[in-house]
Protein backbone atom coordinates (compact mmCIF):
# COMPACT_ATOMS: atom_id res chain seq x y z
CA UNK A 1 0.00 0.00 0.00
CA UNK A 2 1.40 3.35 -0.97
CA UNK A 3 0.08 6.37 0.87
CA UNK A 4 -1.71 8.77 -1.51
CA UNK A 5 -0.30 12.31 -1.57
CA UNK A 6 -3.51 13.83 -0.19
CA UNK A 7 -3.91 11.30 2.67
CA UNK A 8 -4.77 12.65 6.12
CA UNK A 9 -4.29 11.23 9.61
CA UNK A 10 -7.46 9.17 9.35
CA UNK A 11 -6.27 7.44 6.15
CA UNK A 12 -2.98 5.90 7.25
CA UNK A 13 -2.34 2.72 9.30
CA UNK A 14 -2.10 3.36 13.05
CA UNK A 15 1.22 3.80 14.83
CA UNK A 16 3.19 4.06 11.59
CA UNK A 17 2.75 0.36 10.91
CA UNK A 18 3.90 -0.74 7.47
CA UNK A 19 1.42 -3.30 6.19
CA UNK A 20 3.12 -4.01 2.85
CA UNK A 21 6.04 -6.44 2.95
CA UNK A 22 9.17 -5.48 1.01
CA UNK A 23 8.00 -1.90 0.55
CA UNK A 24 11.54 -0.67 1.23
CA UNK A 25 12.33 -1.62 -2.38
CA UNK A 26 10.25 1.39 -3.44
CA UNK A 27 12.24 3.78 -1.32
CA UNK A 28 15.00 5.50 -3.26
CA UNK A 29 18.05 5.60 -1.04
CA UNK A 30 20.01 7.25 -3.85
CA UNK A 31 19.06 10.62 -2.35
CA UNK A 32 21.34 9.95 0.64
CA UNK A 33 24.47 9.82 -1.51
CA UNK A 34 27.45 12.17 -1.23
CA UNK A 35 29.94 10.10 -3.26
CA UNK A 36 29.03 7.72 -6.05
CA UNK A 37 30.93 4.70 -7.37
CA UNK A 38 32.01 5.31 -10.93
CA UNK A 39 32.80 2.33 -13.13
CA UNK A 40 36.15 2.18 -14.98
CA UNK A 41 35.54 -0.60 -17.59
CA UNK A 42 39.20 -1.09 -18.53
CA UNK A 43 40.04 -2.07 -14.94
CA UNK A 44 37.07 -4.44 -14.43
CA UNK A 45 37.77 -8.18 -14.28
CA UNK A 46 34.03 -8.96 -13.68
CA UNK A 47 34.68 -10.77 -10.42
CA UNK A 48 31.32 -9.39 -9.19
CA UNK A 49 32.60 -8.74 -5.66
CA UNK A 50 30.76 -5.38 -5.93
CA UNK A 51 27.51 -7.15 -6.85
CA UNK A 52 27.96 -9.58 -3.95
CA UNK A 53 28.81 -6.99 -1.32
CA UNK A 54 26.42 -4.15 -2.23
CA UNK A 55 23.96 -3.82 0.70
CA UNK A 56 21.26 -2.31 -1.51
CA UNK A 57 21.52 -4.55 -4.58
CA UNK A 58 22.39 -1.44 -6.57
CA UNK A 59 24.99 -3.23 -8.68
CA UNK A 60 23.33 -4.77 -11.73
CA UNK A 61 24.99 -7.78 -13.33
CA UNK A 62 24.04 -9.28 -16.68
CA UNK A 63 25.22 -12.63 -18.08
CA UNK A 64 27.72 -13.00 -15.26
CA UNK A 65 29.32 -9.61 -15.93
CA UNK A 66 29.16 -6.18 -14.35
CA UNK A 67 26.51 -4.15 -16.17
CA UNK A 68 25.76 -0.90 -14.34
CA UNK A 69 25.01 0.83 -11.02
CA UNK A 70 21.41 1.69 -10.15
CA UNK A 71 21.95 5.21 -8.82
CA UNK A 72 18.36 5.44 -7.52
CA UNK A 73 19.28 2.75 -4.98
CA UNK A 74 23.01 3.39 -4.49
CA UNK A 75 23.47 5.37 -1.26
CA UNK A 76 27.17 5.84 -1.82
CA UNK A 77 28.48 3.70 1.03
CA UNK A 78 31.63 2.83 -0.94
CA UNK A 79 31.72 -0.85 -0.01
CA UNK A 80 31.91 -1.82 -3.71
CA UNK A 81 34.94 0.39 -4.31
CA UNK A 82 36.57 -0.94 -1.15
CA UNK A 83 36.23 -4.63 -2.12
CA UNK A 84 37.05 -4.09 -5.80
CA UNK A 85 40.40 -5.84 -6.60
CA UNK A 86 40.68 -3.99 -9.94
CA UNK A 87 43.39 -4.78 -12.43
CA UNK A 88 47.10 -4.35 -11.56
CA UNK A 89 46.27 -2.18 -8.57
CA UNK A 90 43.85 0.07 -10.48
CA UNK A 91 40.28 -0.02 -9.13
CA UNK A 92 37.34 -0.62 -11.46
CA UNK A 93 35.09 1.33 -9.09
CA UNK A 94 36.18 4.74 -7.80
CA UNK A 95 34.25 7.04 -5.51
CA UNK A 96 33.58 10.47 -7.02
CA UNK A 97 31.81 13.43 -5.41
CA UNK A 98 28.22 13.08 -6.64
CA UNK A 99 27.73 16.59 -8.03
CA UNK A 100 31.10 16.43 -9.82
CA UNK A 101 30.02 13.19 -11.52
CA UNK A 102 26.64 14.71 -12.36
CA UNK A 103 28.28 17.85 -13.80
CA UNK A 104 30.54 15.73 -15.99
CA UNK A 105 27.43 14.31 -17.64
CA UNK A 106 27.74 10.92 -16.00
CA UNK A 107 24.34 11.12 -14.32
CA UNK A 108 22.86 7.88 -15.56
CA UNK A 109 19.70 6.89 -13.68
CA UNK B 1 -23.81 -16.48 41.18
CA UNK B 2 -20.75 -14.53 42.14
CA UNK B 3 -18.28 -15.77 44.74
CA UNK B 4 -17.93 -13.89 48.02
CA UNK B 5 -14.36 -13.98 49.26
CA UNK B 6 -11.94 -12.17 51.56
CA UNK B 7 -8.97 -10.93 49.56
CA UNK B 8 -6.24 -8.34 49.73
CA UNK B 9 -6.01 -5.97 46.78
CA UNK B 10 -2.98 -7.81 45.45
CA UNK B 11 -4.75 -11.16 45.75
CA UNK B 12 -7.81 -9.77 44.02
CA UNK B 13 -5.75 -8.50 41.08
CA UNK B 14 -3.74 -11.74 40.84
CA UNK B 15 -7.03 -13.67 40.75
CA UNK B 16 -8.31 -11.36 38.01
CA UNK B 17 -5.16 -12.09 36.00
CA UNK B 18 -5.61 -15.83 36.58
CA UNK B 19 -9.17 -15.59 35.26
CA UNK B 20 -8.14 -13.47 32.26
CA UNK B 21 -5.44 -16.05 31.41
CA UNK B 22 -3.15 -13.71 29.44
CA UNK B 23 -0.94 -15.37 26.81
CA UNK B 24 2.16 -13.68 28.21
CA UNK B 25 3.05 -12.02 31.53
CA UNK B 26 6.51 -10.47 31.87
CA UNK B 27 7.16 -8.95 35.26
CA UNK B 28 9.70 -7.95 37.86
CA UNK B 29 8.92 -7.73 41.57
CA UNK B 30 8.78 -4.43 43.44
CA UNK B 31 7.14 -3.57 46.76
CA UNK B 32 4.15 -3.31 47.12
CA UNK B 33 3.30 -4.97 43.77
CA UNK B 34 5.47 -8.08 44.40
CA UNK B 35 2.62 -10.24 45.67
CA UNK B 36 0.66 -9.88 42.42
CA UNK B 37 3.34 -11.46 40.25
CA UNK B 38 4.41 -13.85 43.00
CA UNK B 39 0.87 -15.24 43.26
CA UNK B 40 0.47 -15.26 39.50
CA UNK B 41 3.74 -17.15 38.97
CA UNK B 42 2.30 -19.71 41.42
CA UNK B 43 -0.76 -20.08 39.20
CA UNK B 44 1.57 -20.67 36.25
CA UNK B 45 3.73 -23.19 38.17
CA UNK B 46 0.64 -25.08 39.33
CA UNK B 47 -0.79 -25.28 35.83
CA UNK B 48 -3.86 -23.18 36.60
CA UNK B 49 -3.07 -20.99 33.59
CA UNK B 50 -1.09 -21.71 30.43
CA UNK B 51 0.43 -18.22 30.40
CA UNK B 52 4.04 -17.83 29.26
CA UNK B 53 5.61 -16.22 32.35
CA UNK B 54 8.77 -14.27 31.54
CA UNK B 55 10.88 -13.49 34.58
CA UNK B 56 12.99 -10.55 33.47
CA UNK B 57 15.88 -8.68 35.04
CA UNK B 58 14.30 -5.22 35.30
CA UNK B 59 11.08 -3.32 34.74
CA UNK B 60 12.47 -1.84 31.52
CA UNK B 61 12.76 -5.42 30.29
CA UNK B 62 9.34 -6.31 31.73
CA UNK B 63 7.60 -3.65 29.67
CA UNK B 64 9.79 -4.35 26.63
CA UNK B 65 8.95 -8.07 26.71
CA UNK B 66 5.28 -7.26 27.22
CA UNK B 67 5.37 -4.95 24.20
CA UNK B 68 7.12 -7.60 22.11
CA UNK B 69 4.51 -10.18 23.08
CA UNK B 70 1.65 -7.77 22.39
CA UNK B 71 3.11 -6.85 18.99
CA UNK B 72 3.36 -10.56 18.20
CA UNK B 73 -0.37 -10.79 18.86
CA UNK B 74 -0.51 -12.02 22.45
CA UNK B 75 -2.79 -10.76 25.19
CA UNK B 76 0.01 -9.51 27.42
CA UNK B 77 0.11 -8.08 30.94
CA UNK B 78 2.59 -6.89 33.52
CA UNK B 79 2.37 -5.09 36.88
CA UNK B 80 4.55 -2.64 38.76
CA UNK B 81 4.92 0.13 41.34
CA UNK B 82 6.75 3.42 41.78
CA UNK B 83 10.42 3.17 40.79
CA UNK B 84 9.59 0.13 38.67
CA UNK B 85 7.25 2.28 36.62
CA UNK B 86 9.92 4.96 36.49
CA UNK B 87 12.46 2.46 35.14
CA UNK B 88 9.93 1.43 32.47
CA UNK B 89 9.42 5.05 31.44
CA UNK B 90 10.89 4.93 27.94
CA UNK B 91 8.91 1.86 26.92
CA UNK B 92 5.71 2.91 28.70
CA UNK B 93 5.36 5.64 26.06
CA UNK B 94 6.23 3.18 23.29
CA UNK B 95 3.48 0.75 24.40
CA UNK B 96 0.91 3.52 23.97
CA UNK B 97 2.26 4.94 20.73
CA UNK B 98 2.50 1.44 19.21
CA UNK B 99 -1.20 1.12 20.13
CA UNK B 100 -0.78 -2.15 22.03
CA UNK B 101 -3.69 -2.97 24.37
CA UNK B 102 -1.58 -4.02 27.38
CA UNK B 103 -3.20 -4.01 30.83
CA UNK B 104 -0.93 -3.15 33.76
CA UNK B 105 -1.96 -3.01 37.41
CA UNK B 106 0.10 -0.33 39.18
CA UNK B 107 0.19 -0.44 42.97
CA UNK B 108 0.68 3.21 43.88
CA UNK B 109 3.80 3.94 45.85
CA UNK B 110 5.90 7.06 46.40
CA UNK B 111 8.72 7.65 43.96
CA UNK B 112 12.10 7.90 45.67
CA UNK B 113 13.74 9.81 47.21
CA UNK B 114 14.08 9.92 50.07
CA UNK B 115 13.43 6.24 49.65
CA UNK B 116 9.92 5.27 50.65
CA UNK B 117 7.76 2.22 49.94
CA UNK B 118 4.36 3.57 50.99
CA UNK B 119 1.44 4.99 49.09
CA UNK B 120 1.19 8.18 47.18
CA UNK B 121 0.26 8.80 43.56
CA UNK B 122 3.53 10.29 42.32
CA UNK B 123 4.26 7.19 40.20
CA UNK B 124 1.10 7.08 38.05
CA UNK B 125 0.61 10.86 38.11
CA UNK B 126 4.05 11.14 36.56
CA UNK B 127 2.89 8.80 33.80
CA UNK B 128 -0.35 10.69 33.19
CA UNK B 129 0.79 12.02 29.80
CA UNK B 130 2.29 8.72 28.57
CA UNK B 131 -0.80 7.90 26.51
CA UNK B 132 -2.14 5.18 28.81
CA UNK B 133 -5.73 5.03 30.02
CA UNK B 134 -5.68 5.34 33.82
CA UNK B 135 -8.33 3.81 36.07
CA UNK B 136 -8.09 4.49 39.82
CA UNK B 137 -9.56 2.10 42.39
CA UNK B 138 -10.95 2.83 45.86
CA UNK B 139 -10.72 -0.73 47.19
CA UNK B 140 -9.92 -4.35 46.28
CA UNK B 141 -13.31 -4.85 44.65
CA UNK B 142 -12.78 -1.88 42.35
CA UNK B 143 -9.25 -2.98 41.51
CA UNK B 144 -10.57 -6.41 40.50
CA UNK B 145 -13.47 -4.93 38.53
CA UNK B 146 -11.24 -2.34 36.84
CA UNK B 147 -8.74 -4.97 35.67
CA UNK B 148 -11.52 -7.03 34.08
CA UNK B 149 -12.99 -3.95 32.40
CA UNK B 150 -9.56 -2.69 31.31
CA UNK B 151 -9.05 -5.69 29.03
CA UNK B 152 -12.25 -4.91 27.14
CA UNK B 153 -11.54 -1.17 27.01
CA UNK B 154 -7.95 -1.51 25.78
CA UNK B 155 -8.75 -4.13 23.16
CA UNK B 156 -11.72 -2.25 21.69
CA UNK B 157 -10.94 -1.59 17.99
CA UNK B 158 -11.77 2.12 18.47
CA UNK B 159 -9.30 2.39 21.35
CA UNK B 160 -6.23 0.09 21.13
CA UNK B 161 -4.46 1.84 23.99
CA UNK B 162 -2.85 0.31 27.08
CA UNK B 163 -4.49 0.75 30.49
CA UNK B 164 -3.04 1.21 33.98
CA UNK B 165 -5.27 0.07 36.81
CA UNK B 166 -4.12 1.60 40.06
CA UNK B 167 -4.69 0.81 43.71
CA UNK B 168 -3.15 2.41 46.77
CA UNK B 169 -0.04 0.61 48.00
CA UNK B 170 -0.50 -1.30 51.30
CA UNK B 171 -3.78 0.51 52.10
CA UNK B 172 -5.51 -1.54 49.39
CA UNK B 173 -2.83 -3.92 48.15
CA UNK B 174 -2.17 -5.51 51.56
CA UNK B 175 -5.44 -4.99 53.45
CA UNK B 176 -8.00 -7.78 53.34
CA UNK B 177 -11.59 -7.01 52.42
CA UNK B 178 -14.69 -8.94 51.58
CA UNK B 179 -15.37 -8.73 47.86
CA UNK B 180 -17.13 -10.54 45.06
CA UNK B 181 -15.41 -12.46 42.30
CA UNK B 182 -16.96 -13.75 39.13
CA UNK B 183 -16.75 -17.43 38.23
CA UNK B 184 -13.79 -18.31 35.99
CA UNK B 185 -16.07 -19.23 33.11
CA UNK B 186 -17.89 -15.89 33.24
CA UNK B 187 -14.61 -13.99 33.08
CA UNK B 188 -13.52 -16.18 30.17
CA UNK B 189 -16.66 -15.17 28.31
CA UNK B 190 -16.34 -11.54 29.41
CA UNK B 191 -12.82 -11.06 28.03
CA UNK B 192 -13.50 -13.32 25.03
CA UNK B 193 -10.94 -14.37 22.48
CA UNK B 194 -8.40 -11.67 21.70
CA UNK B 195 -8.21 -10.76 18.02
CA UNK B 196 -5.09 -8.62 17.58
CA UNK B 197 -4.68 -6.07 14.78
CA UNK B 198 -1.68 -6.67 12.46
CA UNK B 199 0.05 -9.26 14.70
CA UNK B 200 3.68 -10.00 13.83
CA UNK B 201 3.08 -13.75 14.10
CA UNK B 202 0.61 -13.63 11.21
CA UNK B 203 3.23 -14.79 8.70
CA UNK B 204 0.72 -14.71 5.84
CA UNK B 205 0.49 -10.95 6.27
CA UNK B 206 3.92 -9.66 7.26
CA UNK B 207 3.98 -6.15 8.78
CA UNK B 208 6.56 -3.78 10.21
CA UNK B 209 5.84 -2.35 13.68
CA UNK B 210 7.50 0.67 15.22
CA UNK B 211 9.45 1.92 12.20
CA UNK B 212 11.29 5.23 12.00
CA UNK B 213 8.64 7.94 11.71
CA UNK B 214 10.04 11.44 11.28
CA UNK B 215 8.52 14.82 10.52
CA UNK B 216 6.70 13.55 7.44
CA UNK B 217 4.09 11.37 9.27
CA UNK B 218 4.83 11.37 12.99
CA UNK B 219 2.32 14.14 13.70
CA UNK B 220 -0.47 12.26 11.94
CA UNK B 221 0.22 9.17 14.02
CA UNK B 222 0.18 11.27 17.21
CA UNK B 223 -3.12 12.78 16.07
CA UNK B 224 -4.51 9.24 15.72
CA UNK B 225 -3.29 8.44 19.23
CA UNK B 226 -4.99 11.55 20.62
CA UNK B 227 -8.22 10.56 18.88
CA UNK B 228 -8.05 7.05 20.38
CA UNK B 229 -8.01 8.63 23.84
CA UNK B 230 -11.09 10.71 22.92
CA UNK B 231 -12.83 7.60 21.58
CA UNK B 232 -11.99 5.61 24.73
CA UNK B 233 -14.43 7.64 26.83
CA UNK B 234 -17.65 6.27 25.29
CA UNK B 235 -16.06 2.80 25.23
CA UNK B 236 -15.29 3.01 28.97
CA UNK B 237 -18.93 3.90 29.61
CA UNK B 238 -20.22 1.14 27.33
CA UNK B 239 -17.99 -1.49 28.96
CA UNK B 240 -19.14 -0.26 32.40
CA UNK B 241 -22.76 -0.65 31.29
CA UNK B 242 -22.16 -4.24 30.18
CA UNK B 243 -20.20 -4.96 33.36
CA UNK B 244 -23.13 -3.70 35.44
CA UNK B 245 -25.41 -6.19 33.67
CA UNK B 246 -22.96 -8.98 34.47
CA UNK B 247 -22.22 -8.07 38.10
CA UNK B 248 -24.72 -5.49 39.30
CA UNK B 249 -21.79 -3.20 40.11
CA UNK B 250 -22.06 0.11 38.30
CA UNK B 251 -19.06 2.18 37.22
CA UNK B 252 -18.70 5.48 35.41
CA UNK B 253 -16.02 8.08 34.73
CA UNK B 254 -16.29 9.18 38.35
CA UNK B 255 -18.51 8.56 41.34
CA UNK B 256 -20.72 11.29 42.73
CA UNK B 257 -21.39 10.88 46.42
CA UNK B 258 -24.13 13.07 47.94
CA UNK B 259 -23.18 15.71 45.39
CA UNK B 260 -26.61 16.67 43.99
CA UNK B 261 -27.65 18.99 46.82
CA UNK B 262 -24.18 19.61 48.23
CA UNK B 263 -22.74 23.09 48.77
CA UNK B 264 -19.17 22.00 49.42
CA UNK B 265 -17.32 18.96 48.11
CA UNK B 266 -13.96 17.33 47.82
CA UNK B 267 -12.51 15.69 44.70
CA UNK B 268 -10.41 12.64 45.47
CA UNK B 269 -8.89 9.51 43.91
CA UNK B 270 -8.20 6.10 45.42
CA UNK B 271 -8.66 4.75 48.93
CA UNK B 272 -9.06 8.14 50.63
CA UNK B 273 -12.49 8.35 49.02
CA UNK B 274 -13.66 5.70 51.50
CA UNK B 275 -12.50 7.75 54.48
CA UNK B 276 -14.00 10.91 52.99
CA UNK B 277 -17.41 9.27 52.48
CA UNK B 278 -17.57 8.46 56.20
CA UNK B 279 -16.70 12.05 57.04
CA UNK B 280 -19.28 13.38 54.58
CA UNK B 281 -21.91 11.11 56.17
CA UNK B 282 -21.07 12.44 59.65
CA UNK B 283 -21.20 16.05 58.46
CA UNK B 284 -24.54 15.44 56.76
CA UNK B 285 -25.95 14.36 60.14
CA UNK B 286 -24.81 17.72 61.49
CA UNK B 287 -26.64 19.49 58.67
CA UNK B 288 -23.56 20.31 56.60
CA UNK B 289 -24.24 19.87 52.89
CA UNK B 290 -21.03 18.00 52.16
CA UNK B 291 -20.45 15.91 49.03
CA UNK B 292 -17.69 14.09 47.23
CA UNK B 293 -16.54 13.36 43.69
CA UNK B 294 -14.26 10.35 43.28
CA UNK B 295 -12.39 10.27 39.99
CA UNK B 296 -12.15 6.77 38.56
CA UNK B 297 -10.98 7.64 35.05
CA UNK B 298 -8.10 10.12 35.15
CA UNK B 299 -7.04 9.39 31.53
CA UNK B 300 -9.00 10.24 29.48
CA UNK B 301 -9.73 13.20 31.75
CA UNK B 302 -13.52 13.76 31.93
CA UNK B 303 -13.24 17.56 32.04
CA UNK B 304 -16.70 18.49 30.81
CA UNK B 305 -18.47 15.88 32.93
CA UNK B 306 -16.58 16.88 36.08
CA UNK B 307 -17.30 20.57 35.47
CA UNK B 308 -21.01 19.77 35.11
CA UNK B 309 -21.00 17.77 38.32
CA UNK B 310 -19.24 20.50 40.31
CA UNK B 311 -20.60 23.74 38.87
CA UNK B 312 -23.48 24.17 41.35
CA UNK B 313 -21.18 24.03 44.39
CA UNK B 314 -19.95 26.97 46.44
CA UNK B 315 -16.51 25.60 47.21
CA UNK B 316 -14.47 22.61 46.10
CA UNK B 317 -11.27 21.08 47.50
CA UNK B 318 -9.13 18.88 45.27
CA UNK B 319 -7.11 16.23 47.09
CA UNK B 320 -3.74 15.63 45.44
CA UNK B 321 -1.71 12.64 46.62
CA UNK B 322 1.36 13.87 44.73
CA UNK B 323 3.07 17.18 44.09
CA UNK B 324 3.87 18.63 40.68
CA UNK B 325 6.68 20.76 42.15
CA UNK B 326 5.56 23.50 39.76
CA UNK B 327 5.30 26.07 42.58
CA UNK B 328 1.52 26.22 42.03
CA UNK B 329 -0.42 23.04 42.85
CA UNK B 330 -0.74 19.29 42.47
CA UNK B 331 -1.65 17.74 39.10
CA UNK B 332 -5.31 16.85 39.79
CA UNK B 333 -6.06 20.39 40.94
CA UNK B 334 -4.58 21.88 37.77
CA UNK B 335 -6.88 19.76 35.61
CA UNK B 336 -10.07 20.15 37.68
CA UNK B 337 -9.61 23.89 37.96
CA UNK B 338 -8.94 24.10 34.23
CA UNK B 339 -12.15 22.14 33.58
CA UNK B 340 -14.11 24.78 35.52
CA UNK B 341 -12.63 27.72 33.61
CA UNK B 342 -15.21 29.77 31.74
CA UNK B 343 -18.17 28.41 33.72
CA UNK B 344 -20.29 31.22 35.13
CA UNK B 345 -20.33 31.38 38.93
CA UNK B 346 -17.91 28.48 39.15
CA UNK B 347 -17.16 27.30 42.69
CA UNK B 348 -14.13 28.58 44.55
CA UNK B 349 -11.53 25.83 44.27
CA UNK B 350 -8.53 25.03 46.46
CA UNK B 351 -5.91 22.28 46.56
CA UNK B 352 -4.74 19.98 49.36
CA UNK B 353 -1.61 17.92 48.92
CA UNK B 354 -1.90 15.02 51.35
CA UNK B 355 -0.75 11.49 52.18
CA UNK B 356 2.70 11.88 50.66
CA UNK B 357 4.98 8.89 51.26
CA UNK B 358 2.13 7.04 52.97
CA UNK B 359 1.38 9.77 55.54
CA UNK B 360 -1.79 8.57 57.25
CA UNK B 361 -5.01 10.33 56.27
CA UNK B 362 -7.47 10.30 59.16
CA UNK B 363 -11.11 11.38 59.27
CA UNK B 364 -9.99 14.45 61.26
CA UNK B 365 -7.86 15.59 58.33
CA UNK B 366 -10.74 15.27 55.89
CA UNK B 367 -13.06 17.01 58.33
CA UNK B 368 -10.64 19.94 58.57
CA UNK B 369 -10.81 20.23 54.77
CA UNK B 370 -14.62 20.33 54.85
CA UNK B 371 -14.44 22.91 57.66
CA UNK B 372 -12.12 25.05 55.53
CA UNK B 373 -14.56 24.72 52.62
CA UNK B 374 -17.51 25.79 54.79
CA UNK B 375 -15.58 28.90 55.80
CA UNK B 376 -14.51 29.63 52.20
CA UNK B 377 -18.12 29.26 51.06
CA UNK B 378 -19.33 31.59 53.84
CA UNK B 379 -16.79 34.35 53.17
CA UNK B 380 -16.92 33.93 49.37
CA UNK B 381 -13.14 33.71 48.98
CA UNK B 382 -10.17 31.50 49.79
CA UNK B 383 -7.17 32.82 51.67
CA UNK B 384 -4.77 30.44 49.92
CA UNK B 385 -4.75 28.14 46.93
CA UNK B 386 -2.69 25.27 48.31
CA UNK B 387 -2.46 23.57 51.70
CA UNK B 388 -0.14 20.72 52.67
CA UNK B 389 -2.50 18.62 54.77
CA UNK B 390 -0.99 17.01 57.86
CA UNK B 391 2.53 18.34 57.38
CA UNK B 392 4.43 19.44 60.52
CA UNK B 393 4.65 23.23 60.44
Amino acid sequence: MSVPKDAGWKDVPIAGRILEPGSAAKYETGGWRTYRPQHVPENCIHCLFCWLYCPDMAVIAKDGKFSEINYRACKGCGVCAQVCPGKRGNKALVMVLDEVAAASGNDAK
Amino acid sequence: MSIRVAKTGNEAVAEAMRQIRPDVVAAYPITPQTEIVQLFSGFVANGLVDTEMVTVESEHSAMSATIGAAAAGARAMTATSANGLALMWEVVYIAASMRLPIVMPVVNRALSGPINIHCDHSDTMGARDSGWIQLFSENAQEAYDNVLQAVRISEDPNVLLPTMVTMDGFIISHAMEVMEMLEDEKVRQWVGEYVPLNPLLDVENPVTMGPLDLFDWNMEHKRQQAEAMVQSKPVILQVAEEYAKLTGRRYSLFEEYKLDDAEIAIVVLGSTAGTAKVVADNLRQQGVKAGLLKIRVFRPFPAEEIANALKHLKAVAVMDRSDSFNAVSGPVFAEVRSALYGIANAPIIVDYIYGIGGRDVKPDHIESVYNDLAQIAAQGKADRLLTYLGVRE
